[in-house]
């Protein structure tokens, strides 16, 4: 019988939740890298026993994991225990959590700053990797969203990381500017009809396309309208939370910004508002239905700066027309008193019959509907706060 | 041999229990050290000391002998009591919240 593997990051460490193809028990595992900050973790889809994990921590900075086992067990993709970890001419060997910005003449000599929260020009640092995103083909190849804001690119499983200069280089760069959680890269679509053709999104500078593989890049932030930035129909600078796509509809593109939700039928060339009845266009999760990609969900959230649920209940809501025309799903979810968050990695689907729907929340809570947002119930309550939900749809 | 405490999520990343014992060739350091560190533990590169600079990560902290010895300069001699292997070299975890 087929199965759920579900992968959640949290504050304090990873967690696995398992069940069959009814959704009805789940197993939640003991947590992996307890007292870690667990970013983001996903499976390859080329081999579901590839999983690969960010971990992190303020004082020990980046570590990279790996999984060939399903997440029964890790280890860092890097040089060997016993193995030196230079070459022989002294020159350090990849590591698995080395993330290195490109300074190269050829490429990186241009990428010096970024701009500042008070407007100055302020040069990259790295801090965390936030989002990573498995080749559809490769489970060696993996890509890793960072802040501040690149694209890195590992071909060896994990083992080393190189950044593709040409996102931070296409033009704009040095007018990028952090959101509030960080200048974070956390959004990377791969375009399962167009090997070239990569799309991601940083916070807040806006999205991004690539159609040469992520060697050259170009901003598609046309029609998107911000406010609270200085031209509010800027080229860049727009802080947009998530994007999400159907696999079998590429060019369409839906989008959770800072404020509105957006629908692009054109790969991004343009984008249009489909917030119609939601209560707040705020929030930080989208995604898609597995089986119909006009249904679209998004977790509306009060802001500015309050960040929990309108009115204190906690509803999903669904479009089954692909935007506008909204309605609310609350059954099994609370409906008072409720002041959690969903932040903008922690929501995915299953592609069973009937399409499983999946989030986190910031007090601990993963819930989970077996049949497309109906209806709901938790499959777990008292996690750490939960930064990403991923599922793996077993055969 | 060299004795060096590790805080408790590196001593769980290196999968180790307790004190490391290191051999260190020529002067003892604190660079020669983490060399010999991180060439027995390649998992902990980049997580006391940042791999492009070398510089110490900043809510890392060294001490041995009742002293702190984070601000001295890498090459520094460590005491001589570190280098016969009486005392431990000790990397440990700035507190700065939970």
């Amino acid at each position: 019988m087929s199965g759920v593997r579900v992968l959640v990051g949290t504050r304090k460490g990873a967690f696995i939740l398992t069940a069959d193809g009814k959704r009805e028990r789940w197993d939640v595992s003991s947590p992996h890298f307890a007292g870690w900050e667990m970013y983001h973790l996903k499976g390859s889809p080329a081999d579901p026993n590839r999983l690969y994990a960010s971990q992190c921590s303020s004082w020990f900075g980046q570590i990279i994991q790996r999984s060939d086992d399903g997440g029964k067990t890790w280890h860092q993709p890097g040089t060997p225990p016993g193995e030196p970890t230079t070459a022989p001419d002294g020159t350090p060997k990849g590591e698995s959590n080395k993330f290195v910005y490109d300074t190269s003449p050829e490429t990186g000599k241009p990428l010096t700053t970024h701009q500042w929260y008070d407007g100055t020009p302020h040069p990259w640092e790295f801090k965390r990797v936030w989002h990573l995103e498995p080749s559809l083909t490769d489970p060696d190849t993996v890509y890793a969203g960072v802040e501040d804001a690149a694209l890195f690119r590992s071909t060896d499983g994990g083992k080393s990381w190189r950044e593709l200069p040409g996102l931070r280089g296409h033009g704009s760069g040095s007018s990028w500017a952090p959101g509030a959680g960080g200048m974070c890269l956390h959004t990377i679509l791969l375009d399962p009809s167009n090997p070239n053709r990569i799309f991601i999104a940083i916070s807040s500078a806006g999205a991004f396309r690539s159609d040469d593989a992520g060697k050259t890049w170009k901003p598609i932030n046309h029609g998107l309208h911000s406010q609270y930035i200085p031209n509010p129909t800027a080229e860049v600078g727009h802080c947009v939370h998530r994007i999400a796509m159907h696999r079998s509809r590429p060019g369409v593109l839906f989008m959770q910004k800072h404020w509105d939700v957006m629908r692009s039928n054109d790969a991004g060339e343009s984008w249009q508002e489909v917030s119609g009845n939601l209560p707040t266009d705020f929030g930080f999760v989208i995604d898609v239905h597995a089986h119909d990609p006009e249904t679209v969900y998004v977790v509306p959230i009060k802001s500015d700066s309050e960040h929990f649920p309108p009115d204190g209940k906690l509803r999903v809501y669904r479009s089954r027309t692909g935007g506008n025309e909204w309605e609310a799903l609350t059954k099994g979810l609370p409906q008072s008193d409720c002041y959690v968050n969903v932040l903008r990695d922690a929501m995915a689907v299953d592609a069973l019959d009937k399409c499983g729907v999946y989030f986190g929340t910031t007090g601990g809570q993963v819930y989970a509907s077996a049949d497309g947002g109906d209806s709901w119930a938790p499959i777990v309550r008292d996690l750490p706060p939960v930064l990403s939900v991923e599922v793996q749809t077993l055969p | 041999m060299i004795r060096v405490t590790l805080p408790a999520h590196l001593r769980k990343l290196a999968r180790v229990d307790g004190e490391v014992k290191l051999e260190v060739e020529g002067e003892v350091t604190q660079q020669a050290v983490l060399d010999a560190l991180e060439n027995r533990y390649p998992m902990l590169c980049g997580t006391i000391r940042d791999q492009v600079t070398q510089k110490r990560r900043a809510f890392v902290r060294f001490f041995a002998c009742g002293e702190d010895l984070s601000h001295e300069a890498p090459d520094a001699l460590l005491p001589d009591a570190v280098a016969q292997g009486a005392e431990p070299f000790m990397i440990v975890g700035a507190i700065a919240g939970g």
